[in-house]
């Protein structure tokens, strides 16, 4: 295990690093709680960075000849940001070892996709990249669908979604009548040296997290519940209150893992009941409306409660 | 002219040719994936570089998509990069062959063609290394083990050169050549050094110093096209480029590439088009055809992307007949290479009468037999159905797919 000495813990959010790295002005929606995340990520990344970003919605924040960003920037393609990575990683390497780069010109190499590429067509090349120990970031930002393409299932979608290719019908009533994969365990099944979910509405424990995976070399593997206005049929000015509330009601845990090692780094004191964050957005609204789909929500509302049972958190 | 002192007479297989190639042209990074008959060469590479007689770096990837992808990137951050691959897996990793052009880095790439499936098969034609045709690669067909590795050393020349920055496919055939062994010049590296400097990146790199965003997109139709005339610009330029780096070659090593060669063309009426190792069957033939008192030439593309229009319509617009043998298939239509070399004569007031055939796919044998019949139209000045590719196959090949079918009871 190689590490560095670790920086002394963001304790309020008074604390945040103030710089910013991503400045105004970005194509993304309004309310993008993946564009919040992002910030608040290279807060604690510094400048030094060059993002290597799959296809999805943000590919669309570098359009010629603009950059919002005041690091570098590579646009592989959908499945394949984490090889892309690969490589920059080791020409840098190579550089510096060769003296044809100054060592205070090396980046932090940061691949940046949303759920669509990482928990499904990206998933090989993930795999492979902690498979080889790569020295990189990893930022997934999950709104849970393919955002870009307009909102589509993914391997992210929650069981009753409503997405564009899994619509409420007869045969379906539900929208998406099977859960998501759980990839903080696929990709904890690797036991890289440091993993977390993250949620843009607890940036102290955000910035902290970042901070303790500094110490490590090789992946740091990171997942963001990311609110999506137009994707969840809810208004801009919620996403911060969607994601708090996805982790109130135990739907998102948030949680970190050292080399495997699971910790959860927040139990909410008291969980309020799924519906409380599921009747808020459009997506879930076939649940409620004509009929309430009582079966669907109690299943909800269980699988929630299952995952803490089993961790024996669930108060 | 090379003092031979500075020269190693090696028997070689296409494949460590190239590999021999890329550790002259002291690369410093190479993502891998293996397909047969890839395999040789980054297994060699990978074995000099464990022990230290290359100063490289190797890394085994995940996939061919994840391998150009990393070998782009690697190239996009500044050092000089190589990767290798056939068939399956160069159409596996097809996505990011269009997306690493449009990068312009001056990545080198060898594909030893191998055919499609299905059916899934493993001697070679071409239509994989022709379908990357339009994506911005360049691409250089080689003949002889000789030639891959003195085709990459000037492939870096080529796509580092300023005016180009466009990376380049060196491509061999399976099996003929990936596994034949011929007697290659290997140079010493302080010669190759004198030809092909270190690569020092002016254009596209990471530093933090410097922030530069890549790869980004570009959105409505005039932005998308400004850089697509770019490249093609670019790709034209480099035609300019290669008869530079050529002379600069022969210059060195004494051997001389151009963009074509023209085997017996000059005086011939009647010439055959072909590329990569079964041209020199197609050099047997021809000799054969002179001793039957057949004006006959061979003319074999090696420069296919850019398309060297110029050269091939001076060196064939004034012959009797032309015969292209494709040794690929665009199913529906026919020979590649033929429908790229009617267009090119098309505006020409002299012309030959151009003729399509289709041999060698699979790595199917081209009999002496089939060689002459292809004369033989050219001769008559066939005009039945001209234009439509003549299917090769031979009646003794036509007999032992009966044979076998019959054994396996499906006669
Ligand atoms: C190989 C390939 N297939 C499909 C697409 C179309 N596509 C672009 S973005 C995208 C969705 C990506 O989803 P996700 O990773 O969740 O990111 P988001 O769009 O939500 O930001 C898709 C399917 C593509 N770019 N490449
Ligand atoms: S669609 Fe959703 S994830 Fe994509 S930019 Fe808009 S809000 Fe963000």
């Amino acid at each position: 295990m190689e590490k560095t000495p670790e920086a002394a813990p963001v304790r309020s959010i008074k604390d945040l690093p103030s710089e910013e790295n991503i400045l105004p002005g970005t194509p993304v929606c309004a309310g993008c709680g993946g564009l919040l995340t992002l910030r608040y990520c290279l807060k604690a990344l510094g400048s030094n960075v060059v993002i290597v970003n799959a296809a999805g919605c943000f590919t669309l924040l570098s359009i010629y000849p603009f950059t919002p960003f005041k690091s570098s920037w590579l646009y592989t393609a959908m499945a394949c940001a984490p090889a892309g990575a690969q490589g920059v990683r080791d020409a840098l390497d190579v550089l510096i070892e060769k003296e044809r780069l100054d060592p205070e010109d090396d980046l932090k190499v940061v691949v940046l996709t949303g759920d669509g590429a990482a928990y499904g067509m990206g998933l090989a090349s993930t795999s492979a990249a902690i498979h080889r120990n790569l020295d990189f970031y990893y930022i997934c930002y999950n709104n849970e669908a393919y955002g870009n393409t307009g909102f589509q299932q993914s391997e992210a979608t929650p069981f009753g979604s409503k997405t564009g290719t899994t619509p409420p019908g007869k045969t379906s009533p539900a929208g998406k009548d099977f859960p998501e994969k759980d990839l903080f365990e696929i990709w904890n099944s690797h036991k890289p040296p440091y993993l977390a979910t993250i949620s843009p509405a607890h940036p102290v424990d955000l910035i902290n997290k970042f901070k303790k995976a500094e110490k490590y070399r090789g992946p740091k593997l990171f997942i963001a519940l990311s609110p999506c206005p137009p994707g969840w049929a809810t208004d801009p000015s919620l996403s911060v209150k969607l994601a708090k509330l996805s982790v109130d009601t135990g739907i998102w845990a948030l949680k970190e893992s050292v080399y495997g090692e699971v910790e959860h780094t927040y139990i909410p004191k008291s969980f309020k009941p799924v519906e409380d964050y599921l009747k808020l957005q459009g997506r879930f609204a076939h649940l409620f409306k004509p009929t309430r789909q009582e079966e669907t929500l109690k299943r909800i509302q269980e699988m929630v409660d299952d995952y803490w049972n089993r961790y024996k958190l669930l108060l | 002219m090379p003092d031979p002192k500075n020269v190693e007479k090696m028997m070689l297989t296409g494949n460590a040719a190239a590999a021999w190639g890329v550790r002259l042209a002291e690369v410093d990074y190479i993502p891998a994936f293996p397909i047969t008959p890839q395999t040789e060469i980054i297994e060699k590479l990978a074995k000099w570089i464990a022990d230290e007689v290359m100063d490289g770096r190797f890394v085994n990837m995940d996939s061919e998509h994840s391998m150009i992808t990393a070998a782009g990137a690697a190239s996009a951050t500044g050092v000089r990069t190589f990767t290798a691959s056939s068939s399956q897996g160069f159409l596996y990793g097809f996505e990011m062959l269009y997306t690493v052009a449009g990068w312009r880095v001056p990545l080198v790439m060898v594909n030893v063609s191998r055919g499609l499936s299905s059916p899934i098969t493993l001697e070679p034609d071409h239509n994989d290394v022709l379908a990357a045709r339009d994506s911005g690669f360049l691409q250089i067909h080689c003949e002889t083990c000789q030639e891959v590795l003195d085709s990459i050393l000037m492939a870096y020349r080529l796509a580092e050169d300023k005016r180009v920055l466009l990376p380049v496919i060196v491509n061999l055939d399976g099996f003929y050549l990936s596994f034949t062994r011929e007697p290659v010049e290997v140079p010493d590296v302080a010669m190759v050094r004198k030809f092909l400097p270190s690569y020092r990146p002016e254009h596209a790199f990471f530093k933090a110093s410097q922030p530069m965003a890549q790869g980004v997109a570009a959105l409505g139709g005039s932005l998308y096209s400004y850089f697509k005339y770019q490249m093609h610009l670019a790709s034209q330029k480099a035609l300019e480029v290669y008869k530079e780096v050529c002379g600069e070659f022969e210059k060195e090593f004494g051997r001389n590439y151009d963009t074509i060669e023209s085997y017996m063309v000059d005086d011939a009426e009647y010439v055959l088009i072909m590329t990569n190792s079964f041209s020199t069957l197609g050099k047997v033939a021809v000799k054969k055809a002179r001793e039957n008192g057949i004006k006959a030439g061979l003319l074999r593309l090696r420069l296919f992307r850019p398309f060297p229009a110029a050269d091939i319509k001076d060196a064939i617009h004034s012959k009797k007949a032309v015969a292209v043998l494709d040794q690929n298939i665009s199913i529906g239509k026919g020979g590649i290479l033929y429908s790229e070399i009617a267009g090119c004569l098309y505006n020409e007031k002299q012309r030959p009468l151009l003729l399509s055939f289709i041999a060698g796919l699979g790595g199917k044998n081209i009999s002496q037999k089939e060689f002459e019949f292809i004369f033989d139209k050219m001769l008559e000045g066939d005009t039945e159905d001209v234009g439509m590719p003549r299917l090769l196959y031979t009646e003794a090949e036509w007999k032992e797919a009966a044979k076998l079918k019959e054994i396996a009871g499906r006669g």
